[in-house]
């Protein structure tokens, strides 16, 4: 071709991407020879990894560019996005390690596949083209159902993996049906291009219906992956079924790649459709949340129980996204940092609390722990506090902002109906607490978490109180990304 | 009507018919061979569209290698038939509803009259010596470069899977762990067990 300019200095706007594979391959090739003689060189080379991309990620903050023709962006959003991404994901594999020590899953594959599906999450923030949107979608979830799996000799395990695969194959079919369908009418995969069509003043109305017909199966992928009910059947059983440091992975990092899939697609691609998409995300929403406030009371299982505790905050993040306007966005942004920041400090406490051969998953075993462990029973009453969204946790606030701009754009309604749904989840984080502090244990509960576990999971859990404490620079950072 | 026209629509027919009994078929065997004629009449079909390297890869790469993979599983695990049919038809009356409103909704935006040649201009026959082959690396390479490289890292994802999930070395292996062998206690090997001579078990 002609008329095709390749410009060598535009690979240095895709460094984190391309220093990550880079290092993938390099730890593939010295896990295979090496891992023998030095246990944990690949844990040590895979944490260096995430932290080189991150600083990487931190330096292009501010840059903006489209590369390899349209199919790659670099803007700020992006940006921080990878940075999070980065953070998360270390403090998420430094309570993992302790975790896969216990049960015999040390296995230089569980941080390969850590590191590819990041890869993948990267390669969803940056796209600019429905086909990266969709290949970094399943670059990390084809990394994610291998995880779930990777305890190949528990039942539930596999079982919860070929469930998360037979379910994430057909979203993905729905969300490809989808984007044929706007490919179909924009003639475009680029995310610019797609805007320009959908903003454009002399659409007739067949051209609206394809789009919409589009939008619907678009809006049922993003869900899926969300876990927004009714596309959210597989949570509950993958939450539990999978091994827990795997769980808490699950639950954290790819949140920020849903908001950025949901990002591309629905802001900066279809924004024009804002009105139709909202009208769906508000089913959505009040769905999750109600769902995920009241089958969470019957359950007995901590992982589950958080499973459903995940839907229902999806449902608040959703909210955000109905109201149209950049604050609402940001609020939105500001609630997945919160939530991330949530669900690693229980998942890091209920890791720091195995054994081997035992796990601490159910809600039973929890009992006494403040008299055997003072300080994990109060980090735990933090995180609990905070998803209940009582002040003055990050909780509180992330829910507040949420609510602030979902009341100012007009839906009393739907606040008023999350705030009855989060009073009535208040129950089961209360019950947790009830659980810790007055009830006495029937067995010895011993926190068997290494030392680094211990501080980073204390300041993990500090951090909620802290960032509660002053939230409005990370708020007005947030709104400051649309 | 032209020639090209009527090829298209005995090879679409077909592909529409080989894929609707493929998913009916009562025999697994049967249903592999539809899929086989499904492969081919798509293949005929890209070949009118002048996408003369796709159709062969397809037959090549489908019907050559992966459809002789999957007869070959479906030889070696010898399912039995009827415990998969046994639910077939409890969900058979709310499949045949889903499929049904899911075909409506695209008969309606289909027939809005946005994909045919009035709006969308058909695209120019390319000369006799024209390659295929050319066109789509030079694509590749250049336009989709990136997207490209995805699809290597994905497929790089599937094979550290499929050893990941399948490769047992502990199994197979007789090989001797000396730390293991020269650490090890009394304990581990002899269980005393303290068992009363008094109390005998009841007479059944």
């Amino acid at each position: 071709m002609m008329d095709y300019q390749f410009n060598t200095a535009d690979l240095f706007f895709a460094l984190p991407e391309l220093f990550m594979i880079a290092a993938i391959a390099l730890i593939l090739l010295l896990d295979l020879f090496v891992s023998e003689r030095f246990q944990n060189l690949t844990y040590y080379l895979t944490q260096s990894t995430l932290a080189i991309t991150g600083y990487f990620a931190f330096n292009l903050i501010g840059e903006s560019a489209v590369i390899f023709d349209g199919t790659y962006v670099l803007d700020t959003i992006g940006s921080y996005f990878k940075v999070f991404m980065m953070v998360f994901s270390i403090v998420a594999l430094v309570y993992s390690r302790h975790y896969l020590r216990a049960h015999n899953l040390l296995k230089g594959e569980y941080f390969i596949l850590s590191l590819l599906s990041v890869l993948g999450m990267m390669v969803m923030v940056s796209a600019h083209s429905m086909l990266t949107i969709y290949l970094g979608l399943e670059i990390m979830s084809l990394s994610l159902y291998t995880l779930i799996a990777i305890a190949r000799d528990r039942a539930v395990a596999v079982e919860a993996a070929l469930k998360y695969f037979v379910l994430g194959a057909i979203a993905s079919g729905l969300l490809l049906y989808g984007m044929s369908m706007i490919y179909g009418i924009t003639g475009s995969l680029d995310i610019g291009q797609i805007a320009a069509f959908a903003t454009g003043a002399n659409l007739n109305s067949e051209q609206v219906l394809i789009l919409n017909f589009g939008l619907v199966f678009l809006v049922i992928g993003i869900a899926f992956k969300f876990g927004a009910v009714p596309f959210h059947m597989w949570v509950p059983d993958v939450y539990q079924g999978a091994p827990t440091s795997v769980t808490m992975f699950l639950s954290t990092v790819p949140k920020f790649a849903a908001t950025a899939m949901l990002v591309r697609l629905l802001i900066d691609g279809l924004g024009g459709l804002q009105a139709y998409w909202a009208d769906l995300f508000i089913i959505l929403a009040i769905l999750s949340i109600g769902l995920g406030s009241l089958v969470a009371l019957m359950q007995t299982n901590i992982k589950r129980l958080l499973a459903y505790s995940t839907i229902s905050h999806i449902g608040f993040i959703l909210l955000g996204f109905i109201t149209g306007v950049v604050e609402g966005y940001g609020a939105a942004t500001f609630y997945v940092l919160a939530y991330v920041l949530m669900s690693l400090t229980a998942f890091g406490i209920i890791i720091a609390l195995n054994k081997q051969g035992f796990e601490a998953d159910q809600i039973v075993d929890f009992r006494g722990l403040s008299k055997h462990s003072p300080w994990f029973a109060l980090l735990m009453l933090f995180v609990m506090l905070s998803m209940a969204g009582v002040p003055p946790f990050i909780g509180f606030y992330s829910k507040l902002f949420i609510l602030q701009q979902v009341v100012s754009a007009g839906y009393i309604y739907l606040a008023v109906a999350a705030v009855v749904f989060a009073v009535i989840s208040a129950y089961y984080y209360l019950q947790i607490i009830k659980t810790m502090y007055f009830d006495d244990a029937e067995k010895e509960i011993t926190v068997t978490a290494p030392l680094d576990m211990r501080i980073i999971l204390s300041i993990n859990g500090a951090l909620i109180l802290v960032l509660g404490l002053m939230p409005s620079y990370w708020m007005e950072l947030a709104i400051s990304l649309f | 009507m032209e020639f090209s026209s009527i090829l298209f629509y005995v090879f679409g027919f077909c592909f529409v018919a080989s894929s609707a009994m493929l998913v009916i078929a009562r025999n697994t065997l049967k249903a592999a061979m539809l899929l086989i004629l499904s492969f081919f009449s798509v293949a005929s079909l890209w070949l009118l569209l002048e996408a003369e390297f796709l159709a062969i890869t397809l037959i090549l790469v489908y019907v050559g290698a992966v459809m002789v993979l999957f007869l070959f599983v479906i030889k070696m695990l010898n399912i039995d038939q009827s415990t998969i049919r046994a639910k077939f038809t409890t969900y058979l009356p709310l499949g045949i509803f889903v499929s049904m409103v899911v075909i409506a909704q695209m008969a309606l935006v289909l027939s809005a009259g946005q994909f045919d040649l009035e709006t969308v201009e058909e695209p120019a026959r390319h000369i006799a010596g024209y390659s295929n082959i050319t066109e789509l690396a030079s694509d590749l390479y250049t336009t989709y470069v990136y997207p490209f490289e995805l699809a290597a890292v994905l497929l790089l994802i599937a094979i550290i899977s499929a050893i990941t999930l399948v490769h047992r070395k502990e199994s197979r292996s007789k090989r001797q762990n000396i730390s293991e062998q020269v650490s090890v206690q009394a304990s581990d090997r002899v269980r005393l067990a303290s068992i009363s001579s008094t109390k005998t078990k009841k007479p059944k």
